[in-house]
Order: structure tokens, then sequence, then C-alpha cells
């Protein structure tokens, strides 16, 4: 076993606040979070006081971009962006090039994330061939591959055709897996650019209507309900959509759903001076939504916050409004954002901030290893942060290879001073620790 | 005035001066020689990543008539895939000096990203975004108006209480939403004119009023009807079922123009679907200001020129 800066060894987490308030210390050893040894002695201490610990972060919903769009993210540099906003376990979307449709790419986004330590890296498999929403994908090979696929998603594009939608539902359940829906109804949405109202038409931009959302979610949860599988809504958008999530749950019908950072803080009227880097789908929409969906996330009608990270090169971005690719980066950023729109704002405390960005999306995801945050014997994963820090959102906070972020020059709360991913640092006194060294540990561990 | 790219951003005195200075601009059109030494020296690119002969010869007769240097660019097939990008294009006319781009793009929005992104700093005009605006349209029909309402007396003078009935397919129409803007900055009333499938979503708080009868629009005598110029690709997407209904609903046939009173001007934007928004007979009749509109977009074209570029430094 190599021994790598605390990637072995005793770790003493000193004087950290937990979610619930109280302060205490964390001993890591073997990559897993132990009891208090005896001796009380170290082979490295963190100085945690003052930090707020929470366990590693865990993204339901990231695009990595690799293979196919190496110009945007890399495995590599998506879990670098990762690491530094706190995350220690990213689900990579299967709009790559090939769509991650068949084992052999599953496997291959599964090997690169292991390789580079950041964070473990679980892959997406399509729910159709090549995300064409014609033929169902090979997900029962997916599912038995070395990367053990549970999560299903065309996301980018929506599982359209009914038929299709139920049968992926009744086949993923057999083997507990979920089908994760991008709902969006293609014919109510053709070839738009905002969210529909009266600022799209002042703007002259075609309208993606609420109601295209909310119509896919209230066939879908009837779906669900129908063939007794589970479902996971991305990125709801819209006040519309909570209550239609709410209604499923209140019936019963095993739906989870998830909120996007900027869903959460940011308003279409951001949309005005035609900046690209505003445009994204689902698109931003209105304050009353915004509210809607933070009032879902406070009384547990939407389950998680996921960040829709989707990485783009600049000249994607640098252009007019219709010619811009949809989407933002948003991993390094999730975690101010949720503090500025969640927490600050009294909805919810840290305990449920561990409990939407961490233990739950796992759950969905049947990720081993978050059912027991911060406790012995559970694996070390540990972002530390300092909730009392506000800082101008700056180009530098990035690390993945696009900058395609709504919030530069943007003040946010809230800064990652340390990560543990396995026990291996990640980040350490707020700088990302150097690749070469983290895959060192991240193997050596092995 | 730096850029024009919204009649939105123009208060009513801005536009006032504008259609102050087309008047001015039209007294040269009757000269002997008809062009101003103005804007000598100075380079007018127009940009055109869409088609639109009418407006491109317009912007370019009016940058001649105040002796400036014109470079017509056509850069159609603008997606990044297919050819040079908007920036790569902005980058290059200001490598060449260009003191002012016109430029008409399928983007709405396109114009303002221009004006903003730093990739060149000359005066912008807007000569249509995609469906956003098209602000020399409405100047030059604001100036039809005012010019057939108060003839010689036009200077100064705005639009109070002049009734604007605006009839067809709102939803894609830059030319609608840029009169709008202007027209009710001016002090004229607007009225909007449509099947509910070509009304945007969300207009109840502009200050227009809607309806869907064309018949009980005319009964009301408006002292403009403006007919948008219909693509009959529309109804392949199911904003109305054919030719036929839409023109029998929706268009200015000649009993509908026989109900008008006389005092009532027909303008249409052009170039004209004849016999489906609009009859030959409407198009022809003496109430048409469709020519006085052509004619009118140089003077009006013009004035912008002039106060991007000549007044630089005065007030507004």
């Amino acid at each position: 076993m190599t021994h790598r800066d605390g990637a072995a060894g005793v770790t003493r987490v000193a004087g950290a606040t937990l979610p619930d308030g109280r302060t205490a210390d964390l001993w890591v050893e073997g990559g897993r979070f132990v009891e208090a040894p005896a001796g009380g002695t170290a082979d490295r201490v963190i100085d945690a006081a003052g930090l707020l610990a929470l366990p590693g972060l865990v993204d339901l919903h990231t695009h990595l971009r690799e293979p196919g769009f190496e110009q945007s993210e890399t495995v590599l540099t998506g879990s670098m962006a990762a690491a530094a906003g706190g995350f220690t376990a990213v689900f990579a979307m299967a709009n790559t090039m090939p769509v991650a449709d068949t084992a052999g790419v599953v496997e291959q986004v599964q090997s690169l994330g292991e390789r580079h330590g950041y964070a473990t890296v679980r892959p997406i498999g399509a729910v159709t061939v090549g995300l064409a929403g014609e033929r169902l994908a090979e997900i029962g090979a997916m599912a038995s591959s070395r990367a053990q696929v549970r999560v299903f998603s065309d996301d980018g594009m929506c599982v359209h055709d009914p038929l299709l939608m139920r049968r992926a539902l009744e086949y993923v359940a057999t083997f507990d897996g979920v089908v994760a829906q991008h709902a969006q109804e293609p014919r109510l949405t053709v070839g738009a650019q905002m969210n529909e109202g009266e600022l799209s038409a002042r703007l002259g931009l075609a309208g993606w209507p609420a109601v295209a959302e909310e119509s896919i979610i209230a066939r879908d949860v009837l779906l669900a309900e129908h063939v007794g599988a589970r479902l996971h809504v991305c990125h709801l958008s819209t006040a519309g959509s909570v209550e239609v999530v709410r209604w499923a749950k209140a019936r019963g019908i095993r739906v989870t759903a998830e909120a996007t950072p900027h869903h959460l803080l940011l308003t279409e009227d951001l949309v005005a001076g035609y900046d690209p880097r505003f445009k994204v789908n689902p698109p931003l929409r209105r304050d009353e939504d915004v509210h809607a969906l933070r009032a879902g996330l406070a009384d547990g009608t939407i389950d998680i916050v996921a960040t829709d990270h989707a990485p783009h090169p600049t000249e994607a971005k640098e252009c007019a409004w219709a010619e811009a690719a949809n989407g933002m980066v948003g991993l390094e950023s999730a975690l101010p954002v949720v503090q500025a729109a969640l927490v600050d704002t009294g909805l919810l405390g840290w305990a449920d901030i561990a409990r939407v960005l961490s233990t739950t999306p796992a759950a969905i995801g049947r990720l081993a290893g978050y059912d027991r945050p911060l406790a012995a014997g559970s694996p070390a994963n540990l972002v530390l942060v300092d909730p009392t820090s506000v800082s101008e959102f700056t180009r530098d906070r990035l690390h993945g290879r696009s900058v395609n972020s709504p919030y530069l020059g943007r003040e946010l709360p809230g800064r990652v001073v340390h990560v543990l991913h396995g026990g291996v640092p990640t980040v350490a006194d707020g700088e990302l620790r150097p690749a070469d060294e983290v895959a060192a540990a991240a193997t050596g561990r092995r | 005035m730096r850029h024009l790219l919204s009649t939105a951003d123009l208060a009513r005195e801005e536009a006032i001066v504008l259609l102050d200075t087309a008047e001015d601009m039209a007294d040269v059109a009757d000269r002997e020689v008809k062009k101003l030494p103005t804007l000598r020296g100075r380079t007018v690119v127009n940009l055109f990543f869409e088609d639109s002969t009418r407006t491109r010869v317009s912007f370019e007769v009016a940058a001649k008539r105040l002796s400036a240097d014109v470079i017509n660019f056509a850069a159609k097939g603008s997606s990044v895939s297919k050819g040079e990008s908007l920036k790569d294009t902005a980058q290059t006319l200001a490598a060449m000096g260009a003191d002012a781009v016109v430029i008409r793009h399928s983007a709405s929005g396109a114009a303002q990203v221009l004006a903003g992104s730093g990739w060149i700093d000359a005066a912008v005009v807007n000569a249509g975004d995609g469906t956003h605006e098209h602000p020399t349209q409405a100047l030059l029909d604001a100036f039809t108006i005012r010019r057939r309402l108060h003839g010689a007396g036009s200077r100064g003078r705005d639009l109070d209480g002049v009734t604007v009935t605006i009839v067809g397919d709102v939803l894609h129409s830059r030319v609608a939403r840029s009169n709008l803007w202007l027209l009710t900055a001016l002090g004229a009333s607007v009225r909007f004119v449509a099947p509910a499938t070509l009304l945007p979503i969300g207009i109840g708080a502009w200050p227009v009023e809607t309806l869907h009868d064309l018949d009980v629009a005319i009964d009301d005598a408006p002292d403009v009807l403006m007919m948008l110029r219909i693509q009959t690709e529309r109804m392949h997407a199911a904003f109305f079922p054919n030719e036929r209904e839409y023109a029998r609903e929706w268009g200015l046939d000649d009993a509908r123009l026989g109900r008008l009173p006389a005092t009532t001007m027909v303008m249409h934007p052009g170039p004209m679907n004849r016999g489906l928004e609009i009859s030959s007979a409407a198009a022809d009749s003496a109430a048409s200001t469709v020519l006085e509109q052509v004619a009118n977009g140089v003077s009006i074209r013009m004035s912008v020129l002039y106060h991007l570029l000549a007044a630089t430094g005065e007030a507004s």
C-alpha cells in the first residue's frame, strides 16, 4: 500500500460541526469512518473548527461528455469539477457519442472514473437505442455488466412514446432499476427557446410551455402506478409539476423528483439580455415557479437536488440565443446556490441538505455507502464547508473543461474547504489535489 | 443614441426627433441631386444573415444618399455548422473599420448580442431579428401615418388619439411588436386582430386590445388598418386550417375594403400575398400606403443613420 497524503493511516477531523449542529471529531482509517481510537492519536489532523461536515455529495444528474465530446468535458475534468464542488459521487448521463446504450460504453465510463479517483462515477444507461425513442436499449446487459447500471435515462430527450415508456418502467423494475425521465412533450416544444409567457412574447423567442413538462409527468406517474414501477423525474421546473408530483405521492405512487440549483435561484428575467449563459433546458421559469420548487423541497415533494451539470465549449455560447446550446455547468456552484436558495432563506437546515444532496440521491441510484452518513463503518465520503464565507463566484472556482456558468460575477455563500472521497483527500484547504496524487491514492487504497 | 435595437427603448420625444429628421431627409429626395455629404468617409455594412432584398436596398439607398461607403455582406446560412459565426463575422467587420452595422438575422436578439458583445465597436441597427423587432419598419410606418394625417404640418406631431388595427400573424411578427411599442409611445391606441393561435400567450398586460373578429374591427372604422404578411407554411403547423379559411376570416377582401371609411389607410409591410391577407383591389386602392411606405423607408433609414453616426456626442 502506498503511503500518500492522508490515504493511509489514521486521520482525525477535529472539531467539525455536524449537520445536526453538534460539534465532534470524525476519525478516518482505511477509507472508512471509524470510532475514535483508544489512544486518540492520529497520523494526520484536519482542523475543522468552524467548518460544517456534510456527507460527500451525490449528483444524480451530471453530463461528463466522454466519450465523444471531450472538448466540453471528460470523465477526469468532470470529476475534478465534482470534487471541487464537494461531490464524491456523480451519475453520468447517457447522451455521449456513442450513446451509453451498451455494456461497453457504461463499463468504459465506470472504469475511467475509478482510475481518476476524484469521485465515484456511476454511468446512467440510455433507455432507448441512440436516445432515439424508438426501441429499448440493451438495458439488461448494462444492468448486469461490471458497471451494474441501475438508473436509465434518455435525458436531453424525452421518452415520449407512452408505450415505450411503459415497457421501460416494467423492464427496469425487474432488477430494481429506475427510469429517470426528461419530461418534455416534444410536439409542444418544437423550436422552444425559453419559458412561454409574456417575456417570451416580448423577446420573440419561441415558448416552452409549462404544460409540456407537466403533461408528461402526469402521464408517467400514472404509468408507474399502473405497472407498479418506480419513476424518477429529472429537473422539475414548474409549479404545476410540483403539484402533480405532490398528488402522485399522496396517492402512493413510487415517484421521486429532482430540482436543479439553477431552477431554485434563477428566473426567466435573465433571458432579457439574450445572454446564452442563461439558456438551459428546461428553461428558467417565473419567480412563482422558483418558490414552488423551494417549497416542494421543503415539504418533501421534491426529493433531491441534482445539478444537470452541462458543459459546453465557449463557441456554443458566444452566438445568437437561438443558435446557442442548452445547459450550464453546475457542479462547483451547486452547494453555494443551494445554501443561498434553501438554507439562508430558512427553508431547509443542513441535515436536510445532507439528505437532498447525498443520502437520497444515493438511495434513488442504489449507490451503496451513503445510507449512514458520517457514521463509523461507512466509507469516508466527507465534505467540509465554510458556510460563513461569501464571495464572488469567479472563473477560478471552475475546474471542469468548460466555463458556461450562469453565476460568474454573482455573490454566493459557502466554500468547500476539504473533501474526502473514500478517505482520499480530493480537496484540501480549498485547493483541488493534483490528479496524479488522487489517482495514486485511490488506486493504492484499492 | 448609440444603437437602434428596439422601439421599446424609444421615448416619445426621441421618436418624434427621428420622424422629424426623416421629414428633412424626404426633402432631399425631391432635389435634383439627391445626396447629402453628411456621412462622407464613414462605412456602413449591411450584414444580412437572412435574405431581404427590399430592406437591404432601402438601407443601401439611405446610406448612399448620405454619402457613406456601403458594403453589403450577405452571410446567409448563418449557423455555426454552415459557415461563419456571428462573432467571427463581427470581428471581421470590426477589422475592416465599419462605423455602423445594419444587421438582419433569423435569431431574435441577434442585434442586441452584436451590440453588447464587445466584438465590434460600431453602431448597430436592427434590421429585423427573428420574431423580435424591426424598429425601422415601425418608424417608417409611424412616419407614413403621420404624413397621411398631417401632410406638410407633420413636424413635431405625435399620434395622440390615432387608432391602429394590426391584423394577422402577430405571434411571428417583428413588425407587430415594434409597431406596438412605437405607436403606443407616440400616443396611438393599438388593436391586434388575429386567430388565438397567432397571438402570443401572456400579452394580457401589454398596452393593446386583442380581438378575434375582423369584421367587428372593420366596423369600428380604425384610422389605420395594417395587414401582416401570412406565411403559408404556418398552416402546416396547425396555426390555421388552410389558405382559403385564412383569407375568408382574416383577409382584407373587397367587401371589407368597401365597408371601411375613405379616411382609413391600409398598410402592409410587404411583400404582400395578394388574394390571401389582402386583395389586389385593397393593395392598389387609394387607401393603400404600400408604396409610400417603401419611399418613406429610405427617409427613415437616412434619419436613423444620421442620428447614429453624424449626431454622435449630441444629446440623446
